[in-house]
């Protein structure tokens, strides 16, 4: 595997997100802000999920993790189609780079946009609602497997998808409904048992909850557990992602 | 070594409706230094060929090397000594010109190759359009970039598929000069194109597939030699005899009528007299490319 074949196709896959910032990062963070601005002004007063956590405090992690999740997702898999569709992605199959090259350079652009627009939404939200870093660690753990895991998954839908609205859809049922259902906007202990036993089944519940642990030093479960299933869950998907991109599936016939 | 080994490459392409038999059994050798022509009428097999040599598409048995390198289990060294010109005119429009060729060079792992890059934008006319986007660039210079493209890591093997199908008469005149000079210099060049006297001007050795096999395989002299040397050429609005019908090739206006000697070309001559036909304009010349093609390509409507 070549470092500096890798690394050009990795700045490249950044330079296209950072060529249109404004769409990729700045509108995702208005997003998020509009979310908070709405969930947060409705519910502040109704919902103290950890003690002496407010609801606000505790949306805000939940909405920036929410979006490095899908914003690691829409980087590879729109790239990738992108190029599938205009047909400039021959440019990349004539070359000597083989599957891990193209495995870490598209995972690794995504975790770096997942993890910008993460940042942003972060220092725009943070003046709504008292925060605090009480296991930093956890943060960082979570955010960048996060990003990891949905920057490969980006990439599975991008090689699977041959047109647009293929790609919705993998996007509108697949990722939107995981996301929305892992406790972004709620604790899933204020679920009731039936669903709080289906919200366990899902491993983005455990991206969120790891990654709340580090504002709050509480969360619906343990850090650990949730560290060893993002883990397990990640190695399988770029497992199964690796084999795609070696076996050429949809990418050379 | 050969640079390019083709041994009976095969592609069968299974599908909702049915199996296609793209490629069956092609073996042949271009060996280095060659300007190789790969002619055939659409749905030949010539762009599948390609895309095997390419890596963008996979044989279904057979094998394929450039420079001693299987294409399959030895691809990063056989891409890093083919350029390819692909047939459709893409881009990608987030960059401008140079960026897109320092982007191809990093694939490559060539670092610092600005020189270079400055001489081929110099060499294909793209010099005041190296800060463009690709977005702003007509199909032509889009076409020259995608020339650029296959040129940046310097490979030993250039491959054109089709590299002037709609393109204007100033930037065919540049690409051949360029393409022709890098050849003199020793790169190996193989080229499919439907304009058979780019062929005939260019190639030393030409292969003609049809419906997936190769028809035809020699030098582009001994394949001109070895059809009927004299062509008649002429323009009528009359109808001709059956019997000349049977032979003539007609373009409009224009028939051609193959002859193999003068006696011939007398016998022709009366029969069209004897048939009321009135002749206009007419040459009588040496066969071209494209009249071996043709007939090649009858001659091969049962393949053996």
């Amino acid at each position: 595997m070549s470092l500096q074949g890798t690394g050009t196709l990795f700045r490249k896959e950044v330079l296209r997100f950072w060529k249109v910032s404004f769409q990729t990062v700045a509108a995702p963070v208005l997003t998020a802000v509009l979310y908070l601005l709405i969930f947060g002004h409705v519910l502040e007063d109704h919902v103290e999920v950890f003690p002496g956590v407010g609801y606000t405090s505790f949306l805000i992690p939940g909405l920036v993790m929410m979006s490095v999740l899908q914003n690691a997702f829409a980087n590879s898999s729109s790239s990738l189609i992108q190029s599938k569709i205009t047909g400039n992605l021959v440019f990349l199959l004539v070359t000597p780079l083989d599957h891990r090259a193209w495995y870490l350079a598209y995972v690794g652009a995504s975790m770096v946009r997942g993890l910008a627009v993460g940042l942003g939404v972060f220092l725009v939200t943070v003046w709504f609602a008292p925060l605090h870093l009480r296991e930093p660690w956890w943060i960082f753990v979570f955010a960048a497997l996060g990003a990891g895991l949905l920057g490969s998954l980006g990439l599975i839908a991008g090689l699977w998808a041959e047109k647009f609205d293929q790609m919705a859809a993998f996007q509108n049922f697949v990722v939107m409904p995981m996301t929305f259902l892992s406790g972004v906007f709620y604790s899933v202990q204020s679920l009731p048992p039936v669903w709080q036993a289906v919200s366990h089944l899902n491993p983005f519940f455990y991206m969120i909850d790891g990654f709340r642990r580090g504002f709050f030093g509480a969360s619906d479960t343990s850090p650990w557990l949730s560290l060893a299933i993002v883990g397990a869950s990640f190695a399988v998907v770029a497992a199964f992602t690796l084999r795609l991109l070696k076996s050429g599936y949809k990418l050379r016939q | 070594m050969p640079a390019i080994e083709f041994h009976r490459v095969g592609k069968t392409y299974r599908g909702a409706r049915g199996t296609l038999r793209a490629l069956d059994g092609v073996s042949f050798d271009i060996e280095a230094g060659e300007f190789f022509g790969l002619l055939g009428p659409n749905g030949a097999g010539k762009t599948t060929l390609i895309s095997i040599l390419a890596g963008l598409a996979r044989a279904t048995e057979g094998t394929v090397r450039v420079m001693g390198h299987d294409v399959v289990t030895d691809f990063a060294a056989a891409r890093k000594a083919l350029g390819i010109v692909p047939q459709e005119l893409v881009f990608d429009p987030f960059f401008n010109v140079r960026e897109t060729l320092r982007i191809q060079s990093g694939y490559f792992g060539v670092r610092g190759n600005d020189a270079w890059i400055d001489e081929l934008l110099g060499e294909l006319g793209l010099a005041d359009k190296a800060g463009a986007n690709m977005r702003q660039l007509s199909g032509g210079m889009k076409r020259r970039v995608l020339v650029a493209q296959a040129l940046v890591h310097k490979p030993p093997v250039i491959v054109l598929d089709e590299p002037t199908a709609g393109v204007d008469v100033e930037l065919r005149q540049t690409l051949w000069g360029f393409i022709a000079r890098l050849n003199r210099e020793g790169h190996t060049v193989l080229l499919t194109t439907h304009y058979l006297e780019e062929a005939e001007a260019l190639c030393g050795r030409i292969a003609m597939l049809k419906q997936g096999r190769v028809v035809a395989l020699d030098r582009t002299s001994a394949l001109l030699a070895g059809t009927a040397s004299t062509m008649l050429r002429f323009k009528t609005d009359d109808p001709l005899p059956p019997a000349l019908a049977a032979q003539a090739r007609v373009t409009g206006r224009i028939v051609q009528l193959k002859a193999q000697d003068a006696a011939q070309v007398e016998a022709r001559l009366a029969a069209l007299r004897g048939a009321g036909v009135r002749v206009e304009d007419l040459e009588i010349g040496r066969a071209d490319l494209e009249d071996v093609f043709v007939e090649i390509m009858r001659g091969a409507e049962a393949p053996a």
